[in-house]
């Protein structure tokens, strides 16, 4: 099987470059058998990287040791969770899961739309298989799970212990089918413009496909959050660390396009901006994996150097210049029938919206680029700090936080004072009372007190829209609340939808605010001691030591502390914090030791507690107060499920009976179905 | 005014306010990633540099390290072949902190030759990778011979 695997690898390469050609041949001279063959030929590829994926699997589930990258990330006594996990666990294994997902998605893509855009497709067909073919390429000549050992090792040298755990067995296949899906919409592009089908057509298509993508970065990025915060023991879950915001910049950039396109699919506006934001958000996806990959910028997460950073900096630069000659040779089929009618209007919000995403996604390129930058202009490296990302962002994120309420309700074309009074009347002044509310319970930070004042004003606009919603179903099919709700979601997907993942925006927003009041506590404390601290509520906390323990798990010894806290006199269950050291099956220590934290999770706040380290019966400690954090997931989530809502299709039924949803452009229609 | 105008008029004064930010921070927050032989050959030229804030890329010598027993503290010695410099830090120590791996150091120059760091990131390069090279030389002598102690627990090869 793992034979097979390998094998499956090469033929897999050669099933690319069939179908590219083909398709390419086939569109080019309008050949039916041509283009058919280079559909087959991407199933094929795509066929014998999921061949080659189970090869791998199989060496690490039967701890196949005289494979290098089986012996690297997995041992004997590894649970079979991170066995299977371990595929993505380094680098040689990432690639074929890319080139798996990648494969997976440009079948598929080929698959629902062969019979809808029978000009379109081919071309589409043979970019995917180009850039499948230039994955499977970069695995099997620069990073080869497959390669062989000279000899057969006793035992592996297991998987990082800070890598062993479940939402780190997530996180990275999350990720990259975020990353990865920016492909698709790309190839889309690219067949776009060079057969000039650059009206509606391809919108559809490219709408989902983006939506695909970007649940998938929001979940990946969130539950990489999650395991920063849980796993790296220093209490935050960002830090603007080069790998963070390499998952960051296309998540920004593909929020701009799904915002954008609204603006052509309505009024045939942005053409040129819309094909740069698809092809932007692919290239930033490459360029990140550059980044993690090439070692090029110091960051705490990087990979070890590779040669797969020359791969990629070499296809970033040819795919980026394919893109800048296609796009000025269709600068003409590019242009928009209609201009912007006024500055009060949809469309200037929805610019706006684009134009800070993109500021955002420029500064933090350039933050993360700036010790590159300055070393090619000034000979020496210079590093900007999380506080460079934190001056420019947050403004431009209230910026932002404010446009998420206005894009979606203010007119399109131009708005009337009447519209704007009737939309914003209501909102604005809640805003500003939740804002003055806070001022007088003593809070008097700037950037938190505007965060929840304008959190507060766009909360106000979705309770609105769907209190309107709700209460016209009400008395036109006089519904109860409930069933009006969820006929008017399931009825309204993209629009109800979208207000969900703006709600989760808010409290994400809203979450972030919180840290500005962290709290830190250092203590030293023996078993039966007690220190108090005050949170950043001002309730009374005391933390009394059970003491310091030591015991063996299956694949580690630790040693715990255990703190039974209170807090105003109530008792709460007791917290504890580890030092863990991994053992192979053997026992030899594996790794440098590592820390798991205790949190205490509240809605309001997180204890989070960290044992630091002993002194024989000392336990030396730190105790944060992390308000607010629980809401950075909840947000998370519910704008997960929020795109989950307006990325599902609609019924059959539904579809034949009122087409594809009513606000579409009617050429759309076609394709998106 | 045409409103294609006015919305270049906003875009610019959005993305100026964006620009001044980016630039005045940058002046703020921007500090010089050196090598200890960089900033021996800064400090030679300018010895205004002692005291100004840096980021020094190293290794740390093996055995150089000395744990204070609470955890909190740590003096090493910090080295790229070509200039060597005593640390000293204050501050939880990340996991991934051992002998003879990367560090960046932020911190003073102090005028006793010290460094003096307030951030101290170990980047060690098995961190995600388990560096391969680390298998084809010792741990494979470990293997070979059979020697227990050399496994895992050797750090992987620079």
């Amino acid at each position: 099987m793992i034979l097979v695997g390998e094998l499956s690898l090469w033929i897999a390469l050669l099933m690319c470059a069939w179908s590219a050609t083909l398709s390419f041949a086939g569109g080019r001279l309008r050949r039916t058998d041509l283009i058919v063959s280079g559909e087959r030929g991407l199933y094929a590829g795509f066929g014998f990287v999921v061949l080659a994926s189970a090869g791998l699997w199989t060496a690490l589930l039967t701890s196949d040791f005289s494979l290098r990258y089986v012996a690297s990330f997995t041992s004997a006594n590894l649970p079979v969770i991170y066995k299977i996990s371990a595929f993505w666990g380094g680098q040689a294994g990432s690639m074929l899961f890319w080139c798996l997902i990648l494969g997976g998605y440009a079948a598929l893509a080929t698959w629902v739309n062969r019979r809808d855009n029978r000009v379109l497709m081919p071309w589409v067909t043979g970019t995917n298989a180009l850039v499948l073919l230039f994955f499977v390429a970069t695995t099997v000549f620069a990073s080869n799970p497959f390669e062989r050992l000279e000899w057969v090792p006793a035992d592996g040298r297991g998987l990082n212990p800070q890598l062993q755990n479940p939402a780190m067995a997530l996180h990275p296949p999350l990720l990259y089918l975020g990353y990865v899906a920016t492909a698709i919409p790309f190839g889309f592009a690219i067949a776009a413009l060079i057969t000039r089908r650059l009206d509606a057509e391809w919108l559809g298509a490219v709408r989902r496909w983006s939506l695909v993508s970007w649940v998938f970065l929001t979940l990946g990025i969130v539950l990489g959050m999650w395991w920063a915060y849980v796993e790296l023991g220093w209490g935050g879950y960002w830090m603007w660390d080069p790998v963070e915001n390499a998952s960051l910049l296309p998540w920004l950039t593909g929020t701009a396009f799904l915002h954008s396109i609204m603006i052509q699919e309505k009024r045939g506006m942005l053409r040129k901006w819309n094909v740069t934001l698809v092809v932007t958000t692919f290239l930033l996806s490459i360029l990140g994996t550059f980044i993690t990959r090439s070692g090029v910028i110091q960051s705490v997460h990087s990979f070890a150097q590779s040669s797969v950073g020359h791969w990629f900096a070499t296809f970033f630069v040819l795919a980026l210049v394919a893109t800048v000659v296609l796009v000025s040779m269709r600068l003409k089929d590019l242009e928009s029938p209609a201009q912007l009618e006024a500055m009060i209007s949809r469309e200037a919000a929805f610019l706006y919206n684009n134009l800070v995403l993109v500021g955002i996604a420029f500064s933090v390129l350039w933050g993360t680029l700036f010790p590159i930058l300055s070393e090619w202009v000034r000979g020496t490296k210079i590093t900007v700090g999380e506080s460079f990302f934190n001056a420019v962002n947050v403004p431009l994120g209230l910026l932002l936080l404010a446009l998420t309420g206005i894009g979606p309700l203010i007119a399109w074309r131009r708005a009337s004072v009447a519209n704007i009074q009737r939309q914003f009347a209501g909102p604005a002044t809640l805003g500003v009372i939740a804002a003055a509310a806070l001022f007088t319970l003593g809070i008097r930070e700037l950037y938190p007190l505007m965060t929840w004042g304008l959190a507060s004003f766009v909360a106000g606009t979705i309770l609105q829209e769907f209190w309107k919603g709700i209460g016209a179903r009400r008395t036109m099919y006089g519904e109860g609340v409930p069933m009006a709700l969820v006929r008017l979601v399931a009825r309204n997907r993209r629009r109800y939808g979208g207000y969900i993942v703006h709600a989760g925006i808010v409290i994400l927003f809203a979450a972030f605010a919180g840290m500005a009041f962290r709290k830190e506590y250092d203590v030293t404390l023996r078993a039966g001691e007690s220190t108090t601290a005050i949170d950043p509520f001002g309730r009374r906390w005391t933390f009394t030591s059970e003491g310091l323990s030591e015991f063996k798990a299956l694949n580690r010894d630790v040693l715990t502390v255990a703190l039974r806290p209170t807090v105003d006199g109530q008792p709460l269950p007791i917290l504890t914090s580890e030092k863990r050291q991994h053992r192979d099956s053997r026992g030899q220590p594996t790794f440098q030791p590592s820390t798991e934290v205790g949190i205490l999770s509240q809605q309001r706040q997180d204890v989070y507690l960290v044992l630091a380290g002993a002194i024989g019966d000392q336990a030396e400690i730190r105790i944060n107060f992390n308000p607010l954090v629980a809401w950075v997931w909840h947000g998370g989530i519910l704008m997960a499920i929020g795109g989950l809502i307006v990325m599902w299709p609609p019924s059959m039924r539904r579809r034949r009976q009122e087409g594809y949803v009513a606000e579409l452009a009617p050429q759309a229609v076609a394709v998106s179905a | 005014m045409h409103p294609r105008t006015k919305f270049i008029i906003g875009g610019v004064v959005v993305l100026g306010t964006a620009g001044y930010l980016m630039a005045g921070s940058i002046q703020d927050t921007a500090v010089y990633f050196l090598t200890p032989q960089e900033l021996e050959a800064k400090v030679l030229e300018d010895p205004g540099m002692r005291g100004t804030g840096v980021k020094v890329g190293a290794r740390v010598v093996p055995g150089s390290v000395v744990r204070d027993s609470s955890g909190k503290a740590v003096t090493f010695q910090m080295t790229d072949g070509h200039a060597t410099y005593q640390v000293e830090y204050r501050g939880l120590i990340p996991d991934t902190f051992s002998d003879s791996v990367d560090v960046v150091v932020e911190g003073r120059l102090g005028e006793d030759g010290v460094f003096r760091a307030t951030t101290l990131l170990a980047k060690c390069a098995s961190r995600y990778e388990a560096a391969p090279e680390g298998y084809s030389k010792e741990t494979r002598e470990g293997y070979k011979s059979a020697a227990p102690a050399a496994a895992g627990a050797e750090p992987p090869t620079p």
